[in-house]
């Protein structure tokens, strides 16, 4: 006889195989689309061996609905959303995942018949316990990062008097719950403590995605992302299922080692991205940078008149670019530009945007060639051989003041060294400083000329002029 | 108002404080112009060409006498500056530094006097900075007179008759008249090094694709107020000297354009070094004037010693009379148009605006010189190091950290292994490998591929749906459409996140 319970363990190693393929595909960019499809493959092969194995044929045509109208919305979302919008759906999909955590636990929770005893229950309720705590924070993490992203909440920093403190407080709070939690469930009760805890969880992953700046948004986005894998890996211990462990341990690592390459592109410490409140210390060392030299102001012409004067060009897109959805009208002026024997490139930087690889997206969308696309340790050496270097709706990525101002709020934090080419146009809508509140002195240099307006405006207005 | 422009009676100044064409922009502005007869002849500017420009020529009595404004190149004479009259304001170069008596004079009598030399080095005023746009000159003409002297080509080239070598040129001080020279020489094809005291001014040297020359001392910021260079130390003079000494012998051209505000010019090259060189090298001294860089220039002359040849002309600008004329007329003109705000053709001296205080050296009787010390500087002052000492104390304990850390959670996880269950920690062993995999597949991660990565990764982790379908045979009606539920959003989340991640990378394309 065939053994049901061997041949979904087989399908699930095959599932495994094929994630860890999927995630290595997605490390480079002629392997990614096929990194998707193994992708594809794994969640079908799990899916299909976990319905034909476990599921009563019963319960057919209710997994059936619930899964024709979840994909019907996933794939109207994922076709209608617009490039710039990415960020933002990353979010939601986030917080669908913790949402389902906390459900499968409190299902799991009330589902158990008391079949195990002493130190194996323990470490079940231990394993429910933490796989809702950490799903709780995922989804409100999740949704609040959803409405800064969207504009929905204002992108400063929530800073709480004494919010370390009130972090320690909510920490003890789920522990102390927590042991709650495990007598009662020992005793058939503990409903209350869970939900007690999740709602504590819920008002700390609020507070925590609260208190963190809008530049930090690239982590904040990974970090959830690798929450919403730990979520998954602790619903595998609760439920003993391998395959759930690997695949939230590969999220979960992958997440986290994304979060690490953003902070160390912006030179911050992770934990002092997640205690949140950067952007406000910085006020003395902000205002004591006096800025000497003026604004030289440009016009559409004269910015197209020096493009077309250049040999070598630098484009340097930034969340502005985003916000104008300007990246087609920037194609298109690349296209223009090099047709006419003009050298583009772009510059990108790590942190450009609010998620990470935020531009490259973008530039892809408007179908920019990706190989004249390039990171910063790439290209930075190049700037003083560039004539012109075109900054869009970028800020603190090209801020000499990382350099020069140690202790300021981005002191040591790598930067597009634009400046040292010939020339620098700006577009800009304001002399407003970016997200780290930190005047620019970019801006007031020699070589620098301001293009203010909206970034799709004046550009459609550079394109005419080409 | 009447601006008034005489000729230049300086013996041998060619240049004059006006072109037609800007003479244009200044009857715009609402003045009048008004040009001594053949003022501009020496710059090949003829009368007529002013008159056509809408200027009015006349002799110099009228000149001088029936004017509000007199605009020159050098300052007057004691016969000029004996015409002016209370009231008139005159605008050229001045060097009240250099000339106290004719300070006194001007404004013991009630003339007003605008500096050319004294307008401030800050940014907003560089349009005005005569001093910048006549060094530019002087460094480009340095070249063409050594290269007058210079009995070969500066470029290398091979050729059927023999190869040459490139010229080598030294170019002392890297201000704008050296820069410019730098870039002369370049452009002939010479090899190019250049030294200056000042280390920010490396970077703009090496952007003229000249070598900088670095002596190896410790750090000394030779930068002082408005970007000028300052007296060094003694050790730091030794070294230089050394430094000279060596290149001298190599080099064939050296152009020196050392100066320190309000100093003799400082001695750099000695009678030795200039014994030391080729026969046939060629010393241009800009600082001539100002009693030379070199020891054996004499000002205003060309003179060889030892076969090499030294040329102290202090009139290099005069030389390029029609390009000199030209842009200190633009300078003069930027002016103008910031002593007329209301662009009605009269001057306003505005004590309060920062470069007009600052270039005025008299007004209404009153000695207005020095002004007081500039608000900015061009450069910003260099941050101090850190101590390199905090660093290395740093580091040491962070060695240990990670250690206490790794040995913390062995022991953790002996104790859990202690208690748990053996399915827990074969759950566990999964998840540790896991963890590890993940790290080692993601580390290499291009940048540009984060946003599908993520959606990937999110789409692989609604995984999770598992948990739903082993609960969704529940007989329990509240489990089962709890799983239910979760098997909707978890599969708008997979759906989703492949689609999503799909039509990303459709989009990158080579």
């Amino acid at each position: 006889m065939i053994s049901i319970q061997g041949v979904v363990t087989g399908s699930y190693i095959i599932a495994i195989v094929l994630f860890i393929l999927a995630l290595g595909g997605l490390s480079n960019q002629e392997t990614a689309r096929r990194g998707n499809w193994y992708g594809i493959f794994g969640m079908t092969i799990a899916l299909v061996a976990t319905v034909v194995g476990f599921v009563n044929p019963e319960t057919y045509p209710i997994l059936l609905a619930a899964l024709v109208i979840g994909a019907s919305i996933g794939l109207f979302a994922a076709h209608r959303i617009q490039m710039t919008q990415m960020p933002e759906l990353v979010a939601v999909l986030h917080s669908l995942v913790g949402i389902a955590a906390v459900a499968v636990g409190y299902a799991n929770f009330m589902g158990h018949g008391g079949q195990l005893t002493g130190v194996e229950l323990t470490i079940h309720d231990i394993e429910t316990y933490i796989g809702v705590l950490i799903g709780a924070v995922t989804f409100s993490g999740s949704v609040i990062a959803f409405g800064k992203l969207s504009g929905r909440i204002g992108g400063n920093p929530l800073t709480l008097p004494g919010r370390h403190w009130f972090n320690l407080g909510l920490l003890l709070a789920v522990i102390w719950f927590g042991y709650q939690f495990v007598i009662g469930s020992a005793a058939g009760t503990g409903m209350l403590p869970l939900l007690i805890m999740t709602v504590i969880a819920l008002v700390f992953g609020i507070h925590m995605v609260m208190a963190i700046g809008g530049a930090d948004m690239p982590v904040v986005v990974s970090m959830l992302n690798s929450y919403s894998g730990w979520a998954a890996a602790a619903v595998g211990f609760m439920l003993g299922n391998d395959l759930l462990i690997v695949t939230g341990a590969l999220v979960g690592s992958s997440g986290a080692i994304l979060s690490y390459i953003m902070c160390r592109a912006m030179n911050r410490k992770f934990l002092s991205v997640i205690a949140g409140g950067f952007g406000t210390g910085g006020g003395t060392s902000a205002s004591s940078g006096e800025q000497d030299g003026e604004i030289v102001a440009i016009e559409s012409e004269e910015t197209a008149a020096l493009l077309l004067a250049a040999k070598e060009v630098m484009i340097i897109p930034g969340y502005g670019m985003a916000v104008a959805q300007a990246q087609h009208v920037v194609n298109e002026i690349t296209k223009t530009l090099r047709g006419k024997g003009v050298n583009v490139r772009f510059g990108i930087h790590p942190v450009a945007g609010r998620m990470p690889g935020h531009m490259n997206v973008l530039l892809a969308e408007a179908k920019v060639p990706y190989d004249i696309v390039y990171e910063l340790d790439e290209i930075n050496d190049d700037f003083p051989k560039i004539d012109v270097s075109m900054v869009i709706g970028a800020n603190d990525i090209v801020n000499p003041s990382a350099q020069t101002d140690p202790d300021g709020p981005i002191g040591g934090m790598p930067v597009l060294e634009c400046w040292k080419g010939e020339t620098t146009i700006v577009l800009k809508r304001s002399m407003a400083t970016g997200y780290a509140g930190v005047q620019n002195p970019l801006f007031f240099k020699d070589n620098t000329r301001m293009l203010f307006g909206d970034a799709k405006d004046t550009l459609d207005a550079v394109f005419k002029a080409l | 108002m009447r601006i008034s422009v005489p000729r230049e009676i300086y013996a041998g100044e060619k240049r004059v404080a006006t072109t037609p064409e800007v003479a244009s922009q200044l009857i715009k502005m609402g003045f009048e112009v008004a040009i001594e007869t053949s003022a501009g002849a020496a710059a090949n500017y003829a009368d007529a060409t002013y008159e056509a420009a809408g200027c009015s020529i006349v002799n110099a009595d009228e000149a001088w006498s029936d004017a509000d404004i007199i605009m020159k190149v050098r300052g007057p004479d004691d016969a000029e500056a004996a015409r002016l009259k209370a009231g008139q304001t005159l605008i050229s170069f001045l060097w009240p530094a250099q000339n106290p008596e004719l300070l006194k004079d001007l404004s013991e009598r009630g003339i007003t006097a605008i500096a050319m030399d004294s307008i401030p080095r800050i940014s907003r005023a560089q349009k005005m900075d005569a001093l910048s746009s006549m060094a530019n000159i002087a460094g480009y003409r340095s070249i063409v007179e050594a290269s007058q002297h210079f009995g070969r080509f500066f470029t290398g080239q091979i050729t059927a008759a023999g190869k040459v070598p490139p010229a080598k040129v030294l170019v002392i001080g890297a201000g704008v008249a050296g820069l410019a020279a730098i870039g002369a020489a370049n452009s002939m094809g010479a090899i190019v090094r250049s030294f200056d005291t000042r280390p920010e001014v490396k970077e703009q040297i090496e952007s003229m694709n000249a070598e900088f020359l670095m002596l190896d001392f410790e750090d000394e910021d030779g930068s002082g107020e408005g970007g000028y260079a300052k007296v060094m130390s003694d050790e730091f003079i030794k070294a230089e000297m050394a430094l000279f000494a060596e290149q001298a012998k190599e080099v064939d051209i050296i152009i020196t354009t050392a100066l320190i505000p309000g100093r003799p010019a400082p001695l750099l090259i000695t009678a030795d070094m200039v014994e030391s060189m080729k026969a046939g090298s060629v010393v241009v001294d800009l600082a001539a004037e100002q009693g030379g860089n070199c020891e054996l220039t004499e000002p205003g002359k060309v003179v060889n010693h030892h076969g090499v040849t030294l040329i102290g002309y202090t009139d290099l600008p005069s030389r390029m009379a029609a390009q000199s004329s030209q842009l200190y007329a633009n300078n003069l003109r930027h002016l103008l148009t910031e002593l007329t705000p209301e662009k009605d053709g009269i001057i306003n001296v505005d004590m309060e605006d920062e470069v007009i205080r600052g270039a005025t050296i008299c007004k209404d009787k009153e000695t207005t010189w020095p002004p007081p010390a500039p608000k900015l500087s061009v450069a910003p002052p260099k941050q101090a190091e850190p101590e390199p000492v905090a660093v290395v104390e740093k580091s040491k304990p962070s060695a240990a950290g990670p250690i206490i850390g790794a040995v913390i959670a062995g022991l953790a996880l002996l104790g859990l292994g202690a208690v748990a269950p053996p399915s827990f920690m074969g759950h566990f062993t999964v998840f540790v490998l896991a963890c590890f995999v993940g790290y080692m597949v993601i580390w290499n991660v291009s940048a540009a591929l984060h946003t599908p990565l993520m959606s990937v990764t999110n789409a692989i982790s609604s995984i999770i749906i598992i948990g739903a379908l082993l609960q969704i045979s529940s007989s329990n009606d509240l489990i089962m459409w709890i799983a239910a539920g979760t098997v909707l959003l978890a599969s708008i989340n997979i759906f989703g996140g492949f689609a999503v991640t799909r039509r990303m990378l459709e989009m990158f394309r080579r």
